[in-house]
């Protein structure tokens, strides 16, 4: 919890969030009293043992779910003020989502998949296919547009997966486990292209990862135990 | 940014992508096409039963026919009448006439055994006595095959509905009537109503042949116009002479049907409303195993923004575009199988057979359309519920 970042300059600004899951009779404490900020323009690695509590927390960051007790404030709107109906536009507008199972619709190709966010924008058929090009060329996938994921490689997947979450020029990036279904080589792919975004393009990136070559790309890593954050891995 | 052309097309992307994956779920969808199918091929078959009956029924009244029954009768077949009295009722104000008198037929009506073709047991086959007015006193009423009967002769005309329904009725062949057997002289058509399921004589034979005197059971008359019948039904009424009950022809035969019509179409429904309940759970099972094999796509398109709205609707529009595509099926089913489908049946009010065809009516199609759709919504609604309400974290990571 030693945050250096001052609040005011925090991207993402976690306030004594708690999260408690129900199973039955039992309540199950995930995150407790948890704080964290995230200035914009970081890559931010969240590294901590399995049921740790990672994806929870970066799902409440992406507005997938809500916290227990505490505020999650990204960009100035504070997500617990929001409807269901208005935190799925929020998403829609503020976040992209990579998935550790690349989470790509079958029945679609790759230019299908990137340009869904792009959907539920106002923008022309036109204006969307220049969007989704745009995407699938920084991913380095523009010769594999029309093609279907089940003829593509893992690592081509997650690119497309990647396209999909920037396609929007989204506010913050969110990764779970990015590389978790990946070899070395395909998974280092991931990394680089990642930290080029950050790099590069100025993308604030938010990546859960057990993996330490992985954290080893983020500017900065956070580890999570027990429901508390600490700066050093977790003995 | 969400606004109702966006919720629009988040239906139609998500409705998209539910109808791509059909392909790798065919059986449990073909399963419940085939089943909504079979629900409205069984409603539509079994109402065009009661639509094919009625209409028989009812293309036998013409606007300006009446029929005068003793009062208190229900059909014919309790009805009487003396010579004088079927006089009074011919020249009533409000009938028609030509240069040979009024149109009006005094009639007789009884029941003859015959064997069914199709199964080869007696049924009831009405066979009614007419005078010569008959022939202009009903609508479309012509001799398709052979020849009038002669007035006054043991002869009989057939009505082609009776004649493709019950042997030993061709043209040339005998009939037993009581104790003697009369030759048919030709085979009549009438529009494809009542009076096809019947055998015609003259009204006079019948008489002497069943030992009836001079009486009759009813008086059917053509009116000046439709507009003539409160006159001629009034002056009957208010004469002391008289005892009866007067009715348009129309009238007369919808009531006549009514009891069969009521029982068919409540068989029908319910029937199709058992079939239906089946066929909701064959949808609910399609719905719900699309919802289960699309578990991980729904919450990856709801954690891109798509609202749980639109996933509600486009499940519920994918579940009722299969129930449609059932529901077209099932209804050209029951076209291609029953329409025009020749049959005959009892009329509890006459206790004879009438010949008629099933009729598939596109108001039938319509309604089995519209059953398969309710069977459709009421199939998607559960599952759509449930996907909308699939927690998206969790839901994500499915496998």
């Amino acid at each position: 919890m030693n945050e250096n970042q001052s609040n005011n300059g925090a991207l993402v600004r976690v306030e004594n969030v708690e999260k408690i899951f129900h199973r039955g009779s039992e309540d199950i404490h995930v995150l407790a009293d948890l704080h964290l900020q995230v200035p914009a323009g970081e890559f931010l690695a969240l590294m901590g043992p399995s049921g740790s509590g990672k994806s929870t927390l970066l799902n409440l960051i992406g507005g997938l779910d809500r916290p227990t007790r505490g505020l999650v404030t990204v960009a100035g709107e504070r997500l617990d003020q929001l409807s269901d109906h208005r935190l799925a536009a929020w998403r829609a507008r503020h976040v992209g989502f990579v998935f550790q199972l690349y989470n790509l619709m079958p029945v679609l190709t790759a230019e299908r998949n990137v340009e869904l966010p792009l959907l539920l924008t106002h923008l022309s058929k036109a204006e969307r296919m220049k969007h989704v090009d745009a995407a699938l060329a920084v991913v380095g996938l523009s010769h594999r547009a029309k093609h279907y994921p089940r003829t593509l490689s893992g690592g081509e997947q997650q690119r497309v997966g990647i396209a999909r979450g920037i396609v929007t020029d989204p506010t913050l990036l969110l990764c779970d486990e990015p590389t978790g279904d990946l070899d070395r080589k395909a998974g280092n792919e991931i990394l680089d292209l990642l930290q080029a975004l950050n790099r590069e393009h100025g993308k604030t990136i938010i990546m859960v990862t057990h993996d330490p070559h992985a954290s080893a790309r983020a500017t900065r890593t956070v580890y999570l135990d027990k429901g508390q954050l600490s700066n050093e891995p977790v003995k | 940014m969400a606004g109702p052309i966006n919720w629009f097309s988040q239906i139609v992307s998500i409705t998209k992508f539910g109808l791509l994956s059909i392909p790798q779920r065919r059986g449990a969808v073909v399963a419940t096409v085939i089943g909504i199918a079979g629900v409205v091929t069984v409603l539509v078959g079994v109402l065009s039963i009661a639509a094919g009956f009625r209409q028989a029924m009812t293309v036998s009244g013409s606007p300006d026919g009446a029929i005068v029954l003793r009062s208190g009768a229900d059909s014919e077949m309790v009805s009487g009448f003396g010579r004088d009295e079927t006089r009074v009722i011919a020249d009533a104000p409000g009938v028609a006439r030509t240069a040979q008198g009024p149109l009006a037929s005094a009639e007789l009506f009884v029941i003859i055994n015959l064997p069914k073709r199709s199964t080869g047991t007696d049924a009831n086959v009405p066979l009614r006595g007419v005078e010569p007015a008959a022939l202009l006193v009903r609508d479309n009423l012509k001799i398709i095959q052979g020849r009038m009967f002669d007035w006054g002769k043991d002869e009989v005309i057939v009505g082609r509905g009776a004649a493709r329904e019950f042997a030993g009725l061709e043209v040339g062949s005998k009939i037993k009537v009581g104790r003697y057997e009369w030759p048919v002289a030709g085979i009549f058509s009438a529009g494809g109503g009542v009076a096809e399921s019947e055998i015609w004589t003259d009204a006079k034979v019948l008489q002497d042949a069943y030992n009836r005197g001079d009486s009759f059971q009813s008086v059917s008359v053509r009116l000046n116009s439709p507009g003539a019948f409160q006159q001629f039904k009034d002056s009957l009424t208010s004469n002391p002479q008289l005892n009866v009950k007067v009715v348009r022809q129309s009238e007369y035969y919808i009531e006549q049907s009514e009891t069969i019509t009521r029982l068919i179409t409540t068989l029908g429904f319910l029937i199709a409303f058992l079939m239906a309940i089946g066929a909701v759970f064959g949808a609910l099972n399609t719905m719900y195993s699309a919802v289960a094999a699309r578990t991980r796509e729904i919450a990856t398109l709801r954690a891109l923004g798509f609202g749980s709205s639109a996933v509600v609707v486009s499940l519920m529009l994918e579940s009722l575009l299969l129930a449609l595509v059932g529901g077209v099926i099932g209804g050209g089913q029951a076209y291609f199988a029953f329409n025009n489908f020749h049959t005959s049946t009892m009329n509890w009010q006459s206790f004879s057979q009438i010949a008629f065809a099933f009729k598939v009516t596109p108001e039938l199609l319509v309604r089995g359309i519209v059953w398969s759709a309710l069977i459709g919504l009421i199939g998607g609604l559960f599952p759509a519920i449930r996907a909308a309400r699939l927690p998206i974290a969790a839901a994500l990571r499915e496998l």
